[in-house]
């Protein structure tokens, strides 16, 4: 227990600080995964071959290959193609990039494969009468989207984003290779130093199993809330 | 893009997607029997070995498969009394080690795959064996089994695939597995995105071919013969 006791003797705040990162990076990947499954799903969805052959690219291949693998991609040539971008526009220097973004963006970009992959599962199993419905009440794409599609959608989408959350909250525990000091990152930290690594790693283990926990209650009960009525 | 490196190092990764390879198809034979066995005792009324195996498969399924690579192979060496068994023999190899926590990750999801596929078998089935006399026994191993292996198919796949990336975690113990070698070329090259490009393209190709094959056994497996 001593080993975990907040300030300067202990990993206690350390390990809370890695914790506070794990889900920031996660909360942050999520969103550009909706992001990018925002542009997906409808290239998906699409009439024109083009468009459903770049979003079906997209989602084969991100879902295809080792999340590690991508992230070495991001790891080790994010900077080079920001620079080589800076350089079309005359700037020479070198460009680092804070790891968080890197991080983020390659988790983003996997947890997006899945999330496009959810929604447009969803949308297709709403039924075609509502489409032809909001047709026939001349009712503009628009609010036909935000009012009655999306409704129905996300109550059909969240037991499977819940899983996809959960994979991306799982996923984070990667980008440690990086350096981005979340919860991985600080164990292997503090394991080196004590020479306890048993310890800090079933630490890390009953952190992610008590964020995975939580999260799961939340999920739940978001669901309950869009089940209403069913 | 830098052709000559993507040819150069192509030889370079199919060998090391041998070992890939190697590491899944050992943790898919052992984790397909452990998840097999934890399937059976969710299935059983005894409510302390149903929380057993529940318990493991909440824990193996709520973790990052790093974290419990980092517990088996930095962690499990740090006990005095294991260094002195026989089980130090395989636990001091980063190949075994890997192979263990990979087949306990994919044996947590192999049981609650085959545990719903059990839990869909219709109970009439079962209950048409029984009244044909037919043993327990024997309803279980050749009614309830091969049920319950069609219904698990499409799920198992995924399974596959899933444990096929996983596989990539080897190379953060040491091992050169494809992903291993991949950042090794990277890093000495800083070439990331050709090495991408094959070494992704050898997944791909993996995925593809681990695809077609579930493909296949679904269609010949399927109930409508």
């Amino acid at each position: 227990m001593e080993l975990l006791a907040f300030g300067k003797t202990g990993w206690g705040d350390e390990l809370f600080y890695a914790t506070l990162m794990t889900i920031a990076v996660s909360v942050t990947a999520m969103f550009i995964g909706f992001f990018f499954a925002l542009i997906f799903t409808p290239l998906k969805l699409s009439k024109y071959k083009t468009f459903n052959l770049v979003g079906n690219f997209y989602t084969t291949v991100i879902r295809g290959v080792p999340e590690l693998l991508v992230i070495y991609l991001f790891f080790f040539g994010g900077s080079g193609a920001i620079m080589y971008v800076a350089s079309i526009f005359g700037y020479y220097e070198y460009i680092e990039i804070n790891a968080f973004i890197t991080g983020s963006m390659a988790i983003g970009i996997i947890s997006g494969a899945y999330s496009t992959e959810v929604f447009r599962g969803a949308i297709q199993s709403i039924d075609k009468g509502q489409f032809e419905a909001a047709k026939v009440l001349g009712i503009n794409k628009f609010v036909q989207f935000y009012k009655i599609i999306l409704p129905q959608m996300l109550r059909l989408a969240i037991p499977n984003l819940s899983n996809v959350w959960q994979i991306t909250l799982k996923d984070t525990s990667l980008i440690s290779v990086t350096g981005l000091v979340e919860i991985m990152r600080q164990s292997y930290i503090a394991a080196g130093s004590t020479r306890d690594p048993l310890f800090f790693y079933s630490f890390a283990a009953v952190l992610y199993l008590l964020l995975t926990y939580v999260s799961m209650k939340l999920i739940n009960k978001l669901e309950a809330r869009y089940s209403r009525g069913y | 893009m830098d052709f000559d490196l993507m040819i150069t190092s192509f030889p370079k990764l199919l060998g090391a997607t041998v070992v890939t390879l190697k590491l899944l198809s050992a943790s898919l034979f052992f984790g397909l029997f452990l998840g097999l066995f934890f399937a059976i005792l969710r299935l059983n009324k005894n409510i302390f070995i149903n929380k057993f195996a529940y318990g493991y498969s909440y824990i193996f399924r709520g973790t990052p498969l790093l974290v419990q690579i980092f517990i088996i192979y930095f962690g499990l060496g740090q006990i005095e009394y294991l260094r002195t068994t026989f089980l130090w023999v395989i636990l001091k190899e980063p190949y075994w080690c890997a192979i263990i926590a990979f087949t306990l990750n994919t044996g947590a999801y192999t049981s609650e795959i085959l545990r719903s596929a059990f839990q869909t078998i219709k109970p009439g089935i079962i209950e048409a064996g029984k009244s044909l006399g037919i043993s327990n026994k024997i309803i279980f191993y050749k009614i309830q089994i091969p049920i319950a292996i069609r219904q698990s198919l499409p799920a198992y796949g995924n399974e596959i695939i899933l444990m096929m990336k996983g596989t990539s975690l080897a190379s953060t113990v040491t091992l050169m597995d494809l992903t291993g070698v991949a950042k090794y070329i990277i890093s000495t090259t800083f070439k990331p995105i050709e090495v991408f490009i094959v070494a992704g393209g050898i997944y791909l190709f993996m995925t593809f071919i681990i695809h077609n094959i579930i493909k296949y056994l679904e269609k010949r497996y399927s109930f409508q013969q």
